[in-house]
């Protein structure tokens, strides 16, 4: 395949990058990234691979657009509330570029539609906003053996890594299992300082873009912690946890299932989660 | 002892994962512990022993996303 007059001018500050170069940005007009969830993180994620010129986008979700997403999750406006999330999601990545290919699925990501639904893709991006859904994602990418960046945020604070399967540590490494229902806020009683999904969501799009083109160092093996009141990041060092029941020496999850979803309900009053 | 926790060099007395994160107000159930880079098992935070010059990290969950 090769650039028309357009592609080349659109995407002529990659091509001038060493780095990119016509090859490169092949490599990303080839590439298939897979966005469960588009929300507060998803949306900075499919807006920057549409602009970056990724060759398929492809998109789960099962919620429609509501008055207070539109306070961080900039991939929909005012006039979308009310709307399915994914096909408000197509209109703005096709509206920037038509290049790209959107595949999208109104539905839940399910232990049952996971493996099929990742398969066809390259890399996946972690934008959901609940541990059971975090797991499933993890897992998935797993037995499927996809990179995977993920994503968490909460109040000012987020968090992402990318997750090379077999290689890197992976989310269960580190976390095991969700924690008890209603101790870690997650739902939608939670705050979130909008601006915070953008930086998150934007780091997971540069992770998706570097895995793609081979280059720089992967955030694997460590967890960039953002804390946005004092503009800090913190990298906390990894590794593989031979301990991991998924990818471990003596795993213990040989196939997907999903976690008890948590109840909606803090048992600190006065705390918060996040949508 | 001199213990770095989440970055930070804190003075501390002598004890077990479990007594660090006490002291530290912590419940157990809401972080992930890796004590030098290793991920420290929940039934082994009482087994575990700082030591002088250990580095803890407390990984608080962030679910959200959306
Ligand atoms: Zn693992």
């Amino acid at each position: 395949m090769s650039f028309t007059e357009d592609q080349i001018t659109r995407y002529s500050r990659h091509i001038l990058l060493p780095e990119v170069g016509g090859k490169g940005q092949k490599k990303i007009s080839q590439a298939k990234v897979f966005v469960v969830g588009a929300g507060g993180l998803g949306s900075p994620v499919a807006l920057y691979l549409a602009a970056a010129g990724i060759g398929t986008i492809g998109l789960i979700d099962s919620d429609v657009v509501d008055m207070s997403n539109l306070q961080r999750q900039v991939l929909h406006h005012t006039p979308d509330v009310g709307r399915s999330k994914v096909l408000s999601a197509k209109a703005k990545i096709q509206a920037i570029n038509p290049d790209v290919k959107v595949e999208t699925h109104e539905a839940r990501f399910t232990a049952e539609n996971a493996l099929e639904l990742i398969t066809p893709y390259d890399i996946v991006i972690d934008g959901v906003d609940n541990f059971p859904a975090k797991f499933l994602i993890n897992d998935a990418c797993y037995f499927a053996d996809k990179p995977l960046v993920h994503g968490g945020i909460l109040r000012f604070e987020g968090r992402v890594f990318s997750i090379i399967p077999k290689k890197s540590a992976c989310y269960r490494c580190i976390f095991k299992e969700p924690p008890p229902p209603g101790l870690v806020p997650s739902c939608q009683e939670a705050g979130i300082i909008g601006v915070v999904a953008g930086i998150i969501g934007t780091i997971q799009a540069t992770e998706a873009l570097k895995i793609i083109l081979g280059i720089g160092q992967p955030l694997t093996d460590r967890i960039l912690d953002f804390d946005a009141q004092k503009t800090a990041f913190r990298e906390i060092k990894t590794k593989r946890n031979p301990k991991c029941k998924l990818c471990g020496d003596n795993p213990e999850i040989t196939k997907l299932f999903e976690h008890e979803q948590e109840v909606c309900q803090l048992r600190t009053p006065g705390t918060v989660g996040v949508t | 002892m001199q213990v770095t926790i989440n970055g930070k060099s804190e003075d501390l007395q002598a004890g077990n994962v479990m007594e660090v994160l006490k002291h530290k107000e912590v419940d157990p159930h809401m972080v992930a512990v890796e004590l030098n880079t290793q991920i420290v098992e929940r039934d082994q935070l009482e087994a575990t022993q700082v030591k002088d010059g250990d580095k803890l990290e407390f990984l608080f969950f962030m679910g959200g996303g959306r």
